[in-house]
């Protein structure tokens, strides 16, 4: 096999994929409590359909996945850029503090008077805006300290993923702090925060995460051959003219800004960022101009199927998506750990 | 071609490099020998650019004043280790043409990817993963890289390392090759007797200075003994200096 022909086979393993995506997402359009026929959604879809049909599926539905493909996406993108500039396979936003950045944000605000919650499950927020914003700004937060840190003082890959490790146990003890002073329908409404819901993004969300999205992932396509460089090691990457301090620096923002986008308007979920890139490394390599993309649709596979899966498994109840994406990630996780361990 | 003026360089507040000078002109074949501890990296890697050092010159101008990419294309620099990963062996060495292409690769840059794969005996390991290939395998796609890049100044950091003999010795013929055709070769060694088969001009050093510097008249038994601490006998095998400790 020649080198154009190795090339072909991940172009197509792309179209595999998105084709997938395609199945998954009409498959998961269709089913439900109130079941739609495949032919009634393509009608929907193209601009016909009954007006119930089109109720549920463009208000409820579709902005749904479209969320579980933003937030997948971009989670399984900022995986893989980041556990190629930081070279650490364990890297994801969420051990940069993003998760617990988040969940410290959103319990500030909860605290604050934003929500409370009623032992529903459902979260009445009285200001949205607030935990949201109050969500972003903790997820980015940690990864700003820490950058800000690796800025001034020359850290190295591994002391930038040690700091992750240290911000996010101190902002879990912030939060822990801040559920403490909390009365019980402000502390339900912080755990229901934290179960992660992709129904809580709709048209507007969805288009504020399509920009951040396509900004972030244009950008690490540009820098795809910086990205290949810096797995050889920074000297290699200095040797063929990378600017790998300020690249690093700048990939970790980026990544840690896509997440923090998608975890202030859903809330955390999981493992995403771990599990998409890591096997589409072992399934097609890590030359990163393939791996973005890949990851980018795997990571929108992955998350729509936990998604539907979440949707019907009791239905008419819905599963936090978080736990269907942990239940799969941890088994997961665990296979890649022994995987890397047997090629010592 | 490439010259470091009274080069200084402390990490924090250990200094490494205590006032070296040496100018390699185009062509020449250096090899820089010492014990460990002595500098000889962190001097390769302040004429490489890869350490921000002050008195590293680049055709008169301050290495510090080339832009990443202007540099890239001069220089190619070769690190003791490479860390093994899932590119393939042949978009690792595709790398190399970084300095020089666009978003996508070109044809012309596909060819000299094959050309430097050949050059080091590796095409067949073309679409291995670097966790898949042998630390010598890899040394050699290392090396292969820096090929790619067509720099006029190659440095190599203990390139022989991890090889066998027969590589070792491909190798050291390969920088010989390539210094003939005109490009300027420095190199840090350990192995004394593969440098002085194969090196034009030997440069000692012991901490953080320069000790000696010149072609095979300055070796003598006094200066391995300052150098390396251990007393040696110069002999010689088919016209090749051989040195051998005591």
């Amino acid at each position: 096999m020649d080198y154009k022909a190795y090339r072909r086979r991940k172009l197509i393993l792309c179209i595999a994929l998105f084709l997938s995506l395609l199945a998954v997402s009409l498959f998961s359009l269709s089913s439900g409590p109130y079941h739609v026929p495949l032919r009634e959604v393509l009608a929907v879809l193209l601009g016909g359909g009954s007006k119930d049909d089109r109720l549920v599926l463009l208000g409820i539905r579709l902005p749904r996945i479209v969320a579980g493909i933003l937030v997948g996406a971009s989670m399984g993108v900022a995986g893989a850029v980041l556990q190629g500039y930081l070279r650490n396979p364990l890297a994801t936003p969420f051990t940069m503090g993003v998760s617990h950045g988040a969940m410290f944000g959103a319990s500030l605000a909860i605290i604050l008077g934003a929500g409370y919650s009623l032992n529903s499950g459902q979260i009445f927020l009285n200001n949205p805006y607030a935990v949201v914003l109050f969500a972003f700004l903790g997820a980015i937060s940690a990864t700003l300290v820490i950058l800000a840190l690796a800025r001034l003082r020359g850290l190295s890959p591994e002391a930038i993923v040690l700091a992750g490790v240290a911000m996010s146990s101190l902002y879990s003890a912030l939060t822990t702090l801040v559920q403490y002073f909390a009365n019980e329908l402000q502390l339900s409404a912080m755990v229901y925060w934290s179960f992660g819901n992709l129904a809580r993004a709709t048209w507007r969300e969805n288009a504020i995460m399509a920009v951040a999205f396509a900004f972030v992932f244009a950008y690490f396509l540009i820098k795809r051959w910086d990205l290949n460089a810096s797995t050889l090691g920074d000297e290699i990457a200095k040797s063929v003219g990378v600017n790998i301090e300020r690249e690093r620096l700048i990939g970790t923002l980026l990544s840690a800004f896509i997440t923090s986008v998608t975890v202030a308007f859903v809330g955390v979920i999981g493992f995403v960022g771990l599990i998409a890139p890591h096997s589409m490394r072992l399934i097609a390599g890590g030359d990163y101009r393939s791996l973005i993309p890949l990851s980018a649709l795997a990571g929108a596979l992955l998350l729509v199927s936990a998604d539907t899966v979440a949707r019907l498994i009791v239905s008419p109840m819905t599963l936090p998506v978080g736990v269907i994406t942990s239940f799969l990630g941890a088994p997961a996780f665990i296979y890649l750990l022994v995987r890397m361990e047997g090629r010592r | 071609m490439i010259e470091a003026r009274n080069l200084r360089f402390s990490y924090g507040e250990r200094e490494v490099l205590r006032g070296i000078s040496l100018e390699v002109g185009k062509g020449e074949f250096v090899a820089i020998l010492g014990p460990n501890g002595a500098g000889k990296s962190t001097f390769l890697r302040c004429l490489a650019g890869i350490l921000r050092c002050e008195g590293v010159f680049l055709k008169d101008r301050p290495v510090r004043d080339y832009s990443p990419r202007e540099l890239s294309r001069i220089l190619a620099y070769v690190p003791q280790r490479v860390e093994p990963g899932f590119l393939t062996v042949f978009d690792t060495v595709l790398l190399g043409r970084r300095p020089y292409m666009g978003l996508t690769p070109s044809e012309k840059d596909l060819e000299v990817v094959e050309e430097a794969l050949k050059r080091l005996g590796i095409e067949k390991l073309a679409l291995k993963r670097t966790n898949e290939i042998s630390g010598g395998e890899l040394q050699k796609v290392s090396i292969a890289r820096a090929l790619a890049q067509e720099p006029e100044i190659l440095l190599m950091d203990e390139p022989t390392n991890n090889l066998d003999l027969k590589s070792q010795l491909e190798v050291m013929r390969l920088a010989r090759e390539l210094a003939k055709g005109g490009k300027t070769v420095i190199m840090v060694m350990h192995d004394v007797n593969l440098a002085l088969r194969f090196a034009k001009r030997f440069v000692f050093m012991k901490g953080g200075r320069k000790i000696a510097d010149g072609s095979l008249e300055v070796l003598s038994e006094k200066l391995f003994e300052e150098v390396y601490g251990v007393r040696v006998e110069i002999g010689e095998v088919r016209g090749v200096p051989v040195v051998v400790p005591l």
